[in-house]
């Protein structure tokens, strides 16, 4: 929907910013460009609603070049957010967010009836609409500051390190809420950020870009990370590569070991027998309709005569379909035994997860 | 200053023969007038300091003081001046004072902003150095503070110079005798000549004063925002 | 304190208060004289301070103009225009339009250049246009300064305005410049403390109606400081 033709953008004292880029941006994706400091990726972003001109190269925007449209009338289709955000300090919030829609001359009670609707989309409550952007928290602003750039719906929004300015856990909070708006409305949006893991987090797509504006790599999260295409991008991924990779990948995606289950009735020499097979010295007792009950010692099942009569431990940490690997490696690393149980509704066990599965998985 | 057809107007607005004529009389009205301000400048520093330090010490001062001195500065000069003859006659110390009051309420002012503009960090810093607080005041804050205050220095010189010329209505003026003096002759030679002299002596003065501040600030010479 | 009961006993008497040598004709005359010049200046001052402003360029001549403002001497204007002129309005305008423009173009520039840059960026990026960003959201966001200027012009304008009496026009100055030459010390007085209280007024009622115009939404921030504060920089 976004097409770069070899765009080049050379400032007046020499340097250049974004060199002989192409880069095709789908429609409905999330894309990130991400890069050091220098690499071009705030440039590149605001060529494509002409905040600054390109020096050479094409850009298109849903089939036009964007050169042949007005620069006003463009922007007035491109939600843009900033990282100081920009609100404006004058006029209530109500005031802000209907600012498009007053340029576009929609009439009062449409304008009102969509910030109403906006401000429930980005969480906020009603109470805010009368007051004034100093009186608002850092985050609140921020949730604002996307509310105004969604007013008209505009298909495309292009976004510098909207969530830079606040502290780590309300970033979070908005990483999240945002990808859950972006399920709901589908937009093209074009996401610049100097951090990583709020790439792979919140990017269909991503596209790092190295000093200079030169493209290093344009890849879905998880190619970046199985197959980083030259060294600065192996580095600029992290040496924790492998762990964000799991961090990708559902529990779903992996089939289960059965595991050296016994029912409470069994007896100690099963419970050996079962746990030598496996090669544990544990076993996972299961109780009707695949009830997980816990673990046991196997020694202490041989002792007692009977699983069910030795002391039953319980998994703490559990994971489910939906999971990560990477919190499964976390349950890994937490247990006596090893492994992450897996469950489903109901505590019903699904199997175990091991450490060769992981292995097996991400090489 | 003029406009108008060259020729006649200019021939008409300076007659050189006079200026050459009376070159003494100007030289004394713009000696008076370099003595009327500089004693009122000096005399308004020296007691705008210890009121300013006053107002920053006790902060709750700061708003009375200021609203004051903001009252007394809405007042126009010619009334200020008047107003100070019944108790000072009309002497010279009735322009020294009256210049004096104006200098103090612009110095005051900007010595207050100065100081208190200077970053707390740096403040908080220097007491946890073993500054005593005159030293640090003399060797930290006043040196940080000087920018804002010679900005105000500006201010109140270039303005008194203007003043010095209304004092001319009570009997003193400086440059301001020559308006007098184009007044009662009906004669525009003394008028454009005081005009132009006492511009080029404020602009002189400003720039004589940028040139302190940027001596004494060597740290602020890369531009800012 | 003979001088005060003698000025009290002047400014209560019922001659003052009537008759074209009266204080409520005077005054009327001195605001006639002020707000005329006012009016002039913001026409002329206002343009060039925000253009300026909008343009990010000549700031230098903006911040320092109000400085070489202050340098004008009044007085000598007022003169050579008379003589120049003669009688009438002119010479008090042109002295008066003279030291009221700087200060408004000084602080309309100041004020439209604390815009933030990322509001600017923001409104911007909306797709406003040059016109829609100066009038939508630079201008509003400068009121609190370009208000200041006006007011610090308005009252340096009333105050200097006392001259105009001393090329025989009219105005509160006549109180001072009649009286002088023949020693009636109330009148002198008198006129002296009608100019200073005409003058607070001005002060005040412009206050008044900057806190109007101002949207609440503004932080309070003292105006003079944020001036001043550039000025310095610039310096």
């Amino acid at each position: 929907m976004i097409t770069f033709e070899s765009v080049t953008k050379r400032f007046a004292d020499g340097t250049t910013a974004v060199h002989d880029l192409d880069l095709e941006i789908s429609k409905g994706e999330v894309t990130i460009l991400v890069g050091p400091s220098g690499c071009g990726k705030t440039t590149t972003l605001r060529m494509i609603n002409r905040m600054i001109e390109a020096t050479s190269g094409r850009i298109v925007v849903d089939g036009q070049d964007v050169r042949q449209v007005d620069p006003p009338q463009l922007r007035r289709g491109i939600g843009y957010v900033i990282q100081q955000i920009g609100l404006f300090p004058h006029r209530t919030i109500a005031q802000n967010i209907a600012t498009v829609p007053e340029l576009s001359g929609w009439d009062k009670r449409r304008t009102e009836a969509r910030v109403a609707e906006l401000l429930t989309l980005v969480g906020l409550p009603a109470e805010v609409l009368d007051r004034y952007p100093h009186q608002l928290s850092g985050g609140q602003r921020q949730r604002v500051g996307v509310a105004r750039a969604l007013a008209v719906d505009p298909p495309i929004m292009l976004m510098d390190e909207p969530f830079g300015a606040v502290d780590p856990i309300v970033r979070s909070r908005l990483q999240d809420e945002f990808l859950r708006l972006q399920q709901e409305v589908r937009k093209t949006i074009v996401f610049v950020t100097h951090d990583i893991d709020e790439a792979i987090k919140m990017g269909d797509r991503i596209a790092i870009l190295q000093q200079g504006g030169v493209l290093a790599q344009y890849a879905p999260p998880d190619e970046l990370l199985a197959r980083p295409a030259s060294d600065f991008v192996a580095d600029f991924l992290g040496a924790e590569r492998g762990l964000k990779r799991l961090a990708l990948i559902p529990v779903s995606a992996v089939k289960a070991e059965p595991g050296p289950t016994v029912s409470p009735d069994d007896e100690g020499e099963r419970a050996r027998a079962v746990a030598e097979a496996f090669g544990s010295d544990w076993v996972v007792v299961v109780g009707d309709q695949r009830k997980l009950l816990g673990w046991a010692h196997v020694g202490e099942a041989l002792e007692r005569g009977r699983v069910g009569q030795a002391t039953l431990r319980p998994f703490l940490l559990q994971v489910r379909a939906e999971d990560s690997l990477r919190a499964a490696l976390n349950a890994m690393v937490q247990s006596h035994t090893g492994v992450a149980v897996r469950v489903s509704d109901g505590d019903r066990y699904e199997g175990l997860v091991t450490q060769e599965l992981l292995t097996r998985e991400i090489t | 200053m003029t406009d108008g057809p060259p020729t006649l107007l200019a021939a008409e607005l300076v007659r050189w023969s006079w200026i050459g004529d009376h070159a003494d009389d100007i030289r004394d009205a713009l000696l008076q007038h370099l003595e009327l301000t500089g004693l009122s400048v000096l005399a308004g520093t020296l007691l705008a300091f210890p009121m300013a330090l006053t107002a920053v010490r006790w902060p709750r001062l700061y708003a009375p003081i200021l609203g004051f001195t903001g009252a007394l500065f809405t007042i126009p000069s010619i009334a200020l001046f008047i107003l100070l003859i019944p108790f000072t006659g009309l002497q010279i110390w009735t322009a020294l004072i009256g210049l004096t009051i104006y200098t103090l309420l612009i110095l005051v002012r900007n010595m207050v902003e100065g100081l208190r503009g200077v970053d707390r960090d740096v403040r908080e810093a220097a007491q946890a150095m073993g500054y005593t607080p005159a030293r640090q005041l003399f060797q930290v804050e006043l040196p940080l503070a000087l920018p804002v205050i010679i900005a105000g220095l500006r201010i109140a010189t270039v303005t008194t110079i203007g003043l010095v010329t209304v004092t001319a209505l009570i009997g003193w003026g400086g440059l301001g005798q020559l308006f007098i003096t184009g007044f009662t002759l009906d004669f525009t030679t003394p008028l454009v000549v005081g005009i132009v002299l006492s511009a080029l002596l404020a602009f002189a003065a400003d720039l004589l004063l940028v040139g302190l501040q940027r001596g004494l600030t060597p740290w602020a010479r890369t531009r800012g925002s | 304190m003979n001088v005060l009961t003698d000025l009290i006993q002047w400014l209560t008497a019922p001659e003052q208060w009537s008759g074209p040598d009266g204080i409520p004709a005077r005054t009327v005359q001195h605001l006639w004289y002020s707000l005329l010049a006012a009016a002039i200046a913001i026409v002329i001052a206002l343009p060039i301070g925000i253009g300026v402003g909008h343009a990010r360029r000549g700031g230098l001549l903006a911040i320092n103009l109000t400085n070489l403002g202050r340098a004008i001497p009044s007085l000598g204007i007022i003169i050579l225009v008379f003589t120049l002129v003669g009688y009438g309005v002119v010479p008090i305008e042109v002295a008066l339009v003279a030291i009221a423009v700087p200060p408004i173009v000084t602080n309309s520039f100041v004020g439209m250049r604390s815009v933030d840059p990322e509001v600017r960026e923001a409104a911007q990026g909306m797709g406003m246009t040059g016109w829609q960003l100066l009038v939508r959201v630079e201008l509003p966001i400068a009121m609190p300064l370009v208000m200041a200027g006006i007011r610090t012009s308005t009252v340096q304008v009333v105050a200097t305005a006392t001259l105009a009496a001393y090329v025989g026009l009219g105005g509160l100055g006549r109180y001072l410049f009649d009286g002088l030459p023949q020693g009636d010390l109330s009148q002198v007085l008198g006129g002296a403390v009608l100019v200073a209280v005409l003058s607070l007024l001005t002060e005040l009622v412009l206050g008044r109606v900057q806190a109007l115009v101002v949207s609440d939404g503004l932080a309070q921030q003292s105006a003079e400081a944020a001036v001043g504060a550039k000025v310095q920089k610039a310096a």
